[in-house]
């Protein structure tokens, strides 16, 4: 039988995981997006961890909206990289730093 | 009193002011010199109006007009009090205008700013009259610092003359020191009275006696002595009394009718005016009394030295002037105030007329001002020749001429003083006596008798003045001569001023003389067993010998005493010690606390240096802000983790 303390550990280690990848990554930028997704992921699986330990299927229905408004947030970034690629020529995370202005 | 009708008295030249002065161009030169004297004339006459109303029994006016503005209290107000002493100041300052106004059409008929020119004496009118109907201090401050912008307009007049330029700024500055001082007594008055009315301040007088002002731990000055001394201070600068007098002489630059008006009948009276106004605050101080006594007699006695060795006609009116104001401030010295103004209505006759014929003979002469180019000129206009002769007897005190009842009146006066000082001030003012008559006929054998010295450019345009001249002269000269016989009993003795002027009883010393007063016949005849008339009549005999006599004199006794010649002509070195002490002085100090100071502390450190560390800061901030991306969401989390860390601590 898995615990509650084990799956809460395991989403911690995928959402800190995550965010490494966000700062520690300088080359790519789909792997940022990726990342993001891992994000979520883990605030999924945190979700369902609970719902089980609770024995109430409303955390369930969440993670359902949860992946939902991901895939559609994936779908705008993955636009936005198009994008980017088109003007820059590039993805590389070292290249983009017009957000200083 | 009707106050519409004391509000057109000012408000009359004001207007006309304005008119010629924005309008003059539009309208015209003679258009322009007609407002202006129509406004004056009015002004003149509705001044007649109220003296006569007074005279009749209508009682004295004391009421604001319009409150500018309320601080604390401290009302800031246009107020008009109107008694014999203001009416008196009104009819003389509008009478002695009008006549110079009439003057000026003839005198300044070729000049370029003729409509300027009326402007200024218009407002100058104005001023004035703001200053003398005045009931508070803040109005007579503002008619004080008006007729102080007029005099430094017109003094530079002439502003393409630099030498008009350096005596207007001369002026001004001078004046400066004088305001500062008037100034601090104002604030005195309303730090020691909560008040800045004349009536409420004047009755609160005797309660300031004994009060005192801690200057420090261990210093303290009593507050009325204060208050007198630097009010009279202002009176020393617009009055030109030792050592602020070096102003008066330069501000001959300006044109003529504005040296009769402005410098010697009416503005240079005003400080004058001013301390008999508050003669019941002076009266609590002996010591600012005897200071006033001690300046007004030295600046009687050696101004009139040096009215001695000038040459220039109008120069040696403007010490004249100088003396004379020295003789009024000696007479509010011992308390004679009503002394004091009376010699100040006679003068202002006697002198606006001196003036004006000394402008008569420079127009004459094709604007030549140096006598020795003069000599000999009864002949050729002897309208001007008879009315300075009458101004001339004036001004020495001959008996029966005005001069003679005010001079008399005040040498009597600090006779009978026994203020501290009175005894060196009655040395300066008798002696003082015979170097008025040597002056005045010096000047006036100079310019009219003796033998024709006159250049070739004179003889060619000589031509006598037109009677718009000559009207204001006669108008003056007649006053002049009389006035004094009919006022000196009223005024001093018949206790014309009322509540005007305050004296104590123990100061009273008009009333001493008035005690021994028989009349006009034998006040004049009581003058023959006198010492001053006959110094004047010795003045006047030294001039005649040698201007006429033995001109080889003069010349020998400037060589045999030439380092006394060498001190006068320098007029005691108090220009060069401005220039060379003060003024260096000054600059000295203030380029030091330019460099130092402006450039140093608050450019270099306050200014700059708060934007140095702006920028230093900032440019320590901006690496914060890289433009990537995983930085920023770095500090995101890093806001985030600790956010949360402070809330978990809380709980």
């Amino acid at each position: 039988m898995i615990t509650l303390g084990q799956m809460l550990t395991l989403s911690s280690i995928l959402f800190a995981l995550s965010v490494a990848g966000i700062f520690v990554n300088r080359k790519n930028v789909l792997l940022l997006l990726m990342c993001i997704e891992l994000l979520l992921l883990s605030a999924n699986f945190n979700f369902v961890a609970f719902s089980r330990y609770l024995g109430q299927l409303d955390g369930q229905v969440f993670v359902f909206f949860i992946l939902t408004v991901a895939a559609a947030e994936s779908a705008i970034g993955l636009a936005i990289l198009v994008v980017l690629f088109r003007e820059r020529r590039s993805i590389n995370v070292e290249e983009l730093n017009k957000l200083s202005g | 009193m009707n106050p519409n009708l004391l509000l057109a008295i000012p408000l009359l030249p004001m207007a006309a002011a304005v008119i010629a002065g924005l309008a003059g161009w539009l309208i015209g030169r003679s258009a322009s010199a007609l407002i202006a004297i129509a406004g004056v004339a009015a002004s003149c006459v509705l001044s007649c109006l109220v003296l006569k109303q007074l005279l009749d029994g209508v009682p004295v006016y004391n009421h604001e007009v319009y409150t500018w503005l309320v601080s604390d209290g401290v009302h800031m107000e246009v107020g008009f009090l109107i008694d014999r002493l203001t009416a008196l100041m009104m009819v003389v300052v509008t009478f002695v205008s009008l006549c110079v106004h009439v003057y000026t059409v003839g005198y300044m008929h070729d000049d370029e700013g003729y409509t300027r020119f009326f402007a200024y004496i218009a407002l100058f009118t104005f001023s004035m009259l703001m200053l003398v109907m005045a009931n508070n201090f803040m109005q007579l401050f503002f008619g004080w610092e008006a007729v102080g912008v007029v005099s430094y307009l017109l003094i530079g007049f002439w502003y393409k003359r630099p030498s008009a330029i350096f005596a207007n700024m001369k002026a001004f500055l001078v004046n400066r020191v004088g305001d500062f001082g008037f100034l601090l007594g104002i604030a005195g008055i309303l730090y020691g009275t909560g008040s800045l009315d004349y009536q409420h301040a004047f009755a609160d007088a005797p309660m300031l006696v004994g009060r005192t002002l801690q200057l420090s731990s261990t210093h303290s000055v009593p507050l009325l002595t204060l208050i007198c001394i630097c009010l009279f201070i202002g009176a020393m600068g617009k009055s030109a009394q030792v050592p602020l007098h070096v102003w008066l002489p330069d501000s001959m630059e300006g044109p003529t009718p504005i040296s009769a008006l402005i410098h010697a009948a009416t503005m240079v009276t005003a400080g004058i005016f001013m301390v008999a106004r508050m003669s019941p605050l002076f009266e609590y101080s002996d010591t600012a009394l005897s200071f006033v006594l001690v300046i007004g007699a030295t600046t009687a006695l050696f101004m009139g030295f040096l009215g001695v060795i000038n040459n220039d006609i109008k120069r040696v009116i403007a010490y004249s002037t100088l003396s004379q104001l020295g003789y009024m401030t000696v007479a509010l010295g011992v308390s004679a105030y009503s002394v004091a103004i009376f010699h100040l209505m006679t003068h202002a006759f006697f002198k606006a007329l001196l003036f004006l014929a000394a402008g008569a003979v420079i127009i004459a002469m094709h604007h030549e001002q140096d006598m020795r180019k003069m000599g000999g000129l009864r002949k050729r206009m002897p309208v001007t020749y008879w009315t300075m002769l009458i101004g001339a007897l004036a001004l020495i005190g001959t008996p029966f001429f005005s001069g003679f009842y005010s001079k008399d009146a005040l040498i009597e006066a600090v006779g009978a003083s026994h203020r501290a000082g009175a005894g060196y001030a009655y040395f300066c003012v008798v002696v003082g006596v015979y170097f008025t008559a040597l002056y005045t006929f010096r000047m006036f054998f100079m310019t009219f008798h003796g033998e024709e010295r006159l250049d070739h450019h004179a003889q060619e345009h000589f031509h006598d003045v037109a009677w718009n001249m000559k009207g204001p002269l006669v108008a003056l000269a007649i006053p002049s001569a009389l006035i004094g016989l009919f006022t000196i009993e009223p005024v001093l003795f018949g206790g014309y001023f009322g509540n005007a002027i305050r004296v104590l009883g123990r100061n009273d010393v008009v009333a001493e003389l008035g005690r021994d007063f028989g009349g006009v016949g034998s006040f004049a005849a009581h003058s023959f067993l006198q010492l001053p008339l006959y110094l004047a009549l010795a003045g006047v005999l030294t001039a005649y010998y040698f201007v006429l006599k033995r001109p080889d004199l003069a010349t020998r006794l400037q060589e045999r005493l030439s380092w006394l010649y060498r001190i006068l002509v320098n007029k005691y070195y108090f220009d060069w010690f401005n220039e060379n002490v003060l003024a260096v002085v000054a600059r000295g100090l203030g380029k030091a606390l330019w460099h130092g100071a402006d450039q140093g502390v608050i450019d270099g450190v306050a200014v700059n240096g708060s934007a140095n560390t702006v920028g230093w800061m900032s440019g320590i901030m901006r690496q914060l802000q890289s433009g990537y991306l995983y930085s920023y969401a770095f500090w995101m989390v890093l806001g985030l983790v600790f956010m949360l860390g402070w809330f978990l601590v809380r709980i």
